[in-house]
């Protein structure tokens, strides 16, 4: 083997030797995945509008029903098993939201149920909620000047 | 099964395909970028809301159904849509109670499913 003298020559080794990228395969993974879950989602939907909801109600009750199952999965350690499977296929349907908030507040329960629990269950929720709604409001008065 | 005879799957399928879509872009963001995953979360939530701000967003959940919808992009388009909505019918009240009243089923559902879930886990135990 030839000496390595720079770190340009450091770099081009270390890329060689590295295994490529796994993207591909990370992308087709989340892409069934997601797509999956989405169409579960559109199954519900259907079942809803069929026994007579209308569409806002049938989308309530899509993400509530998702969310419902994603978190039990979480909490059975079952939801980290396909996450680290699908990737962003899992991360960001709305599942990844309840997964999102069961998953630290597991992790801290030996802080309490208050402030273990309660609290640590708002770690990646509360910026996604704080940034959502603060958004939505700002559109809000935004939509306020031209109506 | 009058039910499964009801079921359009040429929209199951437009849903599978954009709601994947979506997920891919996510994926690339985590693998191309530094982005942890709960900032991916917030860009996606936050991103819907615009794009349903201007209107956006809204073809694509007219096209793919649940596949727009159940990604956080759709969350954050619901915000944007009950917001203004709300304007349009009360005002500047609007503004404050609309999107949180539009996704409030969601929101209410993760926090009490959430809790109850953290509740009954068991925490993992590291095998030596």
């Amino acid at each position: 083997m030839e000496p390595i003298e720079t770190p340009k020559e450091y770099q081009k080794y270390v890329d060689k030797k590295s295994p490529n990228s796994p993207i591909l395969k990370n992308c087709f993974n989340a892409f069934w995945v997601g797509g999956l879950i989405c169409s579960i989602g559109q199954l519900i939907t259907y079942y809803c509008k069929f026994r007579g909801a209308d569409q806002q109600t049938a989308g309530t009750i899509v993400s509530i029903v998702l969310i419902g199952v994603s978190a039990f999965l979480t909490g059975l350690n079952i939801f980290n098993k396909i996450g680290k499977f699908a990737g962003a296929g899992s991360l960001v349907p709305i599942t990844g939201f309840a997964n999102s908030i069961v998953s630290p507040a597991m992790e801290y329960k030996s802080e309490g149920y208050v402030m273990g629990v309660g609290g640590k269950m708002f770690t990646v929720a509360g910026p996604v909620l704080v940034f959502g709604i603060s958004t939505s409001i700002i559109v809000g008065l935004i939509a306020l000047i031209f109506i | 099964m009058e039910f499964w005879q009801s079921i359009d799957w040429m929209g199951v399928l437009k849903c599978f395909l954009v709601g994947g879509l979506i997920c891919v872009i996510g994926q690339i963001l985590i693998d191309k970028t530094k982005l942890t995953s709960a900032r991916i979360l917030v860009i996606f939530v936050t991103a819907g809301v615009i794009l349903g701000a201007l209107g956006l967003y809204e073809p694509l959940v007219k096209f793919a159904g649940a596949g727009a919808t159940v990604p956080l992009t759709g969350f954050g388009y619901n915000l944007a849509k009950g917001a203004i909505e709300a304007v349009k019918e009360i005002g500047l009240l609007g503004a404050f109670t609309g999107g949180v009243k539009a996704a409030a089923g969601g929101i209410a559902a993760a926090v009490f499913f959430g809790y109850l879930a953290s509740l009954v886990s068991k925490p993992k135990i590291k095998k030596q």
